[in-house]
């Protein structure tokens, strides 16, 4: 019946539309997908599978990119 | 004998197979702005640059990221695993990095405590050996401990990285014989990391022979950053030629610097 699933982006708790894969959640997020990297329940994901991957209930993502630091 | 410091060659600074002139490291951490970051890096003439892996925050995604003020083509950036507290933790982190960035060298951090950010030598350890395994050029951050130094040499380390101190305490060159001994005994580049707060530490540093010195909060936090950048550089580059130069011996009694002969009776 939801058409939205329960996940786990960057420890925080967020719905999303069922079905929706990788790279239709980073462009939800407007994320450029050239300037994030994904970890998908502990998996990193390269770039040209983030539209193979659809998000599943309880699903763990994180999304990082390289910040200052030394 | 000819001592002209002109014809004197320095050997090319070079780390994992790449060679590098300027052989100061600098951090992208702390400064208060981006444009300020970029001037003190453009004036510091460093080569490699650090930059740290962090989650995007999500409210925040219209922002410029640390990597727009930074030219692809002229810096190489070198990703850390700083934060880290455990050797998983940072090879999570490091696999991370190299799937964000454009090569396969790692600054290594694993702490070990929170208030001296001291490293964890066995996790250090731990991990240097699964990201050599897999690949990766690793840079190791460790204390001014030659035993540790050697196993990071073995466990396959591009560079082996002792601190100067604890970072970002602007304490300068604590354990001067320490660093030395560890330059002396490894075949791989060594690189202080961390610690040096102001020019004469960062010369005094560069004076024990080291290969080069990565630091961030000496630009970051100095009143005017690009300043001290540019004395930063002249401080790596003088100490780096005193180094080469070869002090002369030091004495506990005077000797003149004028002739004894022809005085006047």
């Amino acid at each position: 019946m939801n058409d939205m699933v329960d996940v786990t982006v960057n420890g925080e708790p967020r719905a999303v539309a069922r079905g929706a894969t990788l790279l239709e959640l980073l462009e939800s997020l407007a994320l450029d997908p050239r300037a994030v990297v994904v970890e998908h329940n502990r998996t990193i994901v390269r770039r040209p599978r983030l539209a193979a991957i659809t998000v599943a209930p309880g699903d763990a993502i994180e999304l990082v990119h390289f910040v200052g630091g030394g | 004998m000819t001592t002209a410091v002109e014809t004197m060659q320095d050997i090319p600074f070079t780390i994992g197979g790449r060679s590098f002139h300027s052989r100061l490291m600098v951090g992208t951490g702390k400064y208060r702005d981006n444009d300020t970051m970029a001037r003190a890096i453009d004036a510091s003439g460093a080569e490699i640059v650090t930059v740290a892996v962090r989650r995007v925050d999500l409210d925040r995604t219209k922002e410029e990221g640390v990597l727009y003020h930074l030219d692809a083509k002229r810096y190489f950036l070198l990703a850390n695993t700083a934060g880290c507290y455990t050797a998983e933790d940072a090879v999570r982190y490091a696999r991370l990095a190299r799937e964000a960035g454009f090569n396969e060298f790692i600054k290594l951090e694993v702490i070990g405590d929170q208030e001296t950010l001291l490293p964890d030598v066995q996790g250090l350890l731990v991990a240097a050996r699964t990201l050599v395994a897999e690949g990766f050029k690793v840079l190791a951050y460790t204390n001014e401990d030659l035993v540790t130094a050697l196993r990071l040499e073995d466990a396959g380390c591009a560079a082996v990285m002792p601190l100067a101190s604890p970072i970002g305490s602007g304490l300068g060159l604590l354990n001067p014989f320490g660093v030395r001994t560890i330059k002396r005994r490894l075949k791989v580049p060594v690189v202080v990391d961390a610690g040096v707060g102001t020019a004469s530490d960062a010369c005094l540093t560069m004076e024990q022979g080291v290969d080069g010195i990565l630091m961030n909060t000496a630009l970051a936090a100095a009143r005017d950053p690009v300043a001290m950048a540019r004395a930063m550089r002249w401080a790596v580059e003088a100490g780096r030629t005193a180094y080469l130069a070869g002090r002369m011996p030091k004495r506990e009694v005077a000797m003149p610097s004028s002739p004894l002969e022809g005085m006047l009776d």
